[in-house]
């Protein structure tokens, strides 16, 4: 305590002199260790391309020199320490978030965005609960599970009428399932099964057996690749000929490496557009290429994620959070990943969703579901 | 029709995988009145030995019979080594102490090998490579695999081996005689330690071709995949009535087909208000069941054929 003061004064002297020009923090937040590293990595890299681009444009607000800083933190992908290090982030003055990677971090670090008045750009995150908790300051620049359940529901009915429906009761695969289970009836077909796993089952031949028995055209799977992988082989082995689709949770190569032979011709769908198909994506991978090297999934996400919380501060003439807020909700503009536009959850208005099927052992983009 | 036909079929698959885990419980505690709660864990490392050995023999141009037997070659004699050390270093230094003691090293040796597996194998689920071609067979309007046929006629033929063993040979006699009563078969020249051992191991070794089933079956294998698998054999050892080897063969199939036939109708009987999901419920539906009401199991813990 003692040593605190004297510590905290030349800290304040050294970043005072530092930001002689006004610097405005800008947080980012994801995975940064573990097995998502990787992926926290990609989104950390897409959101530093932004802020250095918007910085070598020498931005001013209302009428004054700014520079934008890139506060990172690693959340492990872990609930528990996204708290911690959200708490971090709004401590250190952070105007904007652009984080997290997982649902399960952007869910619990939310409530320390929203109780701070600090806007919340995730690049990833899409269970439906994150921005239906009733906060004004989530917001995604990514398709959530009801963009893709109405995708893979309706997708499903343009192959057979008869649709059964499986989840394994995780916040993720049940969500899902019901918005597929939703779309398919508003499309016009029939949910003639739905049942039901857990995430830790490798046997699902009972259940197959009972759907067996209802004749469905379509099986579709709201849950993970490891479930998938070996419900779709038992599926062919009990000599069910349904096609079978799923989320994101299993549009895996892990899917394709676990099933085998048997994920020929399987259906997958994943929230976003393909790198390739995206409006800025040539442009955005020569630049990302030159500086980073591959694009996982997210930086494009990040990059715009970025841009967006920018532009809403540009557009309002102020950093301050809750004057740039009521900018954000108006959002309209043209990113990398599509036109970007928030509907009054602070979803992507429209945002499209690619479903893919494996052809040759590959992912292949067969057709992308909303969208401007 | 068909679909009660072949939701039998499903259980008799689950129920010889079961049968199979089962035995290494049931023997265990028929001698040392242990339960050894690492076995499913012995289990997943013969899983995962094999499919190490197939992936290392994935790029040679033998044919997949003999890639499948060097593999168990290699699995067995490793769960073989696996279950010799733990019942020297884990339960015998304990043979002695209040039967609590070991049971709680028994919990221990198994968060040990899951821990132990998961950093040798990593977190993520490891996949059986396509050696085998699955060739399905429709029998009155259902369908069965030559896996599956494998599965059951292989988990019969090594449960009327192990039948054999206890019954016909000098080992099995000497085991039976060490269930009985350990002091009066180590004053008859019954070298007990021994026999311990060799009943560690040759569990051990069912274990490790219980595993290779399950990865082949199913398709992966994953480090904590043993845990409910060994969950549910000891209920079926239970079920059976522990300690007693045709018990836990009954246990097995029966417990196999009641999970079947439990997570197939339980959604249309309740009318939807009881899913599929709680499929692992029965089997410990059936352990508190037997329990209460049964505690020796459907054939009791007939001391005389304890193994």
């Amino acid at each position: 305590m003692n040593l605190a003061r004297p510590l905290g004064l030349v800290l304040a002297l050294v970043s005072a002199a530092a930001t002689a020009a006004d610097t405005v923090k800008i947080g980012c937040v994801a995975p940064l260790t573990g097995p998502q590293a990787h992926l926290g990595k990609d989104i950390e890299n897409g959101a530093r391309l932004a802020i250095d681009e918007i910085n070598a444009a020498r931005p001013t607000l209302a009428g004054k020199p700014v520079r934008f800083e890139l506060v990172v933190e690693d959340d492990q992908a872990d609930p528990r320490t996204a708290t911690i290090v959200g708490q971090k982030l709004v401590d250190a003055g952070v105007k904007g978030v652009v984080g997290h990677l997982n649902s399960g971090a952007s869910i619990p670090a939310s409530k320390i965005y929203s109780d701070a008045g600090v806007p919340q750009m995730s690049p990833a995150s899409t269970a439906i609960l994150y921005t239906r908790q009733g906060f004004k300051t989530t917001y995604r620049v990514m398709a959530n599970d009801a963009q893709q359940g109405k995708a893979l529901g309706g997708a499903a009915v343009k192959i057979g009428k008869r649709v059964a429906v499986v989840d394994d009761r995780t916040a993720y695969g049940q969500g899902l399932a019901d918005e597929v289970a939703k779309a398919v009836v508003a499309a016009g077909g029939e949910v003639v099964g739905r049942e039901f796993t857990t995430d830790k089952s490798t046997d699902f031949t009972a259940i197959l057996t009972s759907l067996k028995a209802k004749r469905p055209d379509v099986v579709v799977y709201g849950g993970m690749d490891p479930q998938a992988a070996p419900m779709v082989r038992q599926m062919r082995q009990l000599g069910i000929k349904a096609a079978f689709m799923g989320g994101d949770g299993m549009q895996s190569t892990e899917f394709i490496k676990l099933a085998g032979n048997v994920a020929e011709g399987v259906t997958g769908s994943s929230p976003g557009l393909p790198l390739e198909k995206m409006p800025g994506g040539g442009a955005f991978t020569q630049k990302f290429n030159a500086r980073f090297g591959k694009i996982q999934i997210y930086a494009p996400f990040a990059y715009d994620a970025a841009q967006v919380l920018v532009a809403a501060m540009r557009k309002a003439d102020s950093a301050e959070p809750a004057r740039y807020l009521p900018e954000l909700a108006k959002v309209s503009l043209d990113g990398v990943i599509g036109p970007i536009a928030f509907d009054a959850y602070g979803d992507l208005e429209d945002g499209p969703v690619t479903l893919y099927q494996v052809k040759g052992g590959q992912w292949v983009p067969v057709e992308t579901v909303g969208g401007k | 029709m068909d679909i009660f036909l072949q939701q039998l079929l499903n259980g008799l698959v689950l129920g010889s995988l079961y049968a199979l885990v089962a035995l290494g419980y049931t023997m265990v505690y028929g001698i040392l009145e242990l339960i050894n709660f690492a076995h499913g864990e012995v289990v997943m490392i013969g899983a995962m030995v094999a499919l190490t050995v197939l992936g290392v023999l994935a790029g040679t141009p033998l044919p997949p019979a003999a890639m499948l037997a060097i593999a168990a070659a290699v699995a067995i004699p490793a769960c073989m080594a696996t279950g010799f050390t733990i019942e020297r270093v884990a339960y015998r230094p304990l043979r002695r102490a209040p039967r609590l003691a070991p049971l709680i090293t028994a919990i221990g040796v198994s968060i040990v090998l899951q821990n132990v597996a998961m950093i040798v194998w990593g977190r993520q689920y490891v996949s059986f490579p396509p050696l085998i071609d699955v060739h399905i067979h429709e029998v009155a309007g259902a369908t069965i695999t030559n896996v599956q046929i494998a599965i059951v006629a292989l988990a019969a033929l090594i449960m009327a081996g192990l039948l054999l063993l206890v019954r016909r040979t000098r080992l099995g006699r000497a085991m039976r005689a060490t269930a009985q009563n350990r002091e009066v078969a180590e004053l008859m020249g019954v070298d007990v330690n021994r026999v311990i051992s060799a009943t560690f191991v040759i569990g051990s070794a069912l274990a490790a071709v219980a595993g290779m089933m399950v990865a082949a079956y199913y398709g992966l294998a994953h480090y904590a995949m043993g845990f409910m698998l060994g969950l549910k054999a000891f209920t079926a050892a239970v079920l059976g009535g522990i300690g007693n080897i045709p018990g836990a063969m009954l246990g097995g199939l029966l417990l196999g087909i009641i999970e079947s036939l439990g997570a197939g109708y339980i959604g249309d009987l309740t009318g939807g208000f009881l899913g599929s999901h709680y499929q692992d419920i029965f089997a410990f539906l059936v352990l508190i069941l037997v329990l209460v009401f049964r505690p020796s199991g459907l054939l009791g813990e007939r001391i005389a054929d304890r193994a």
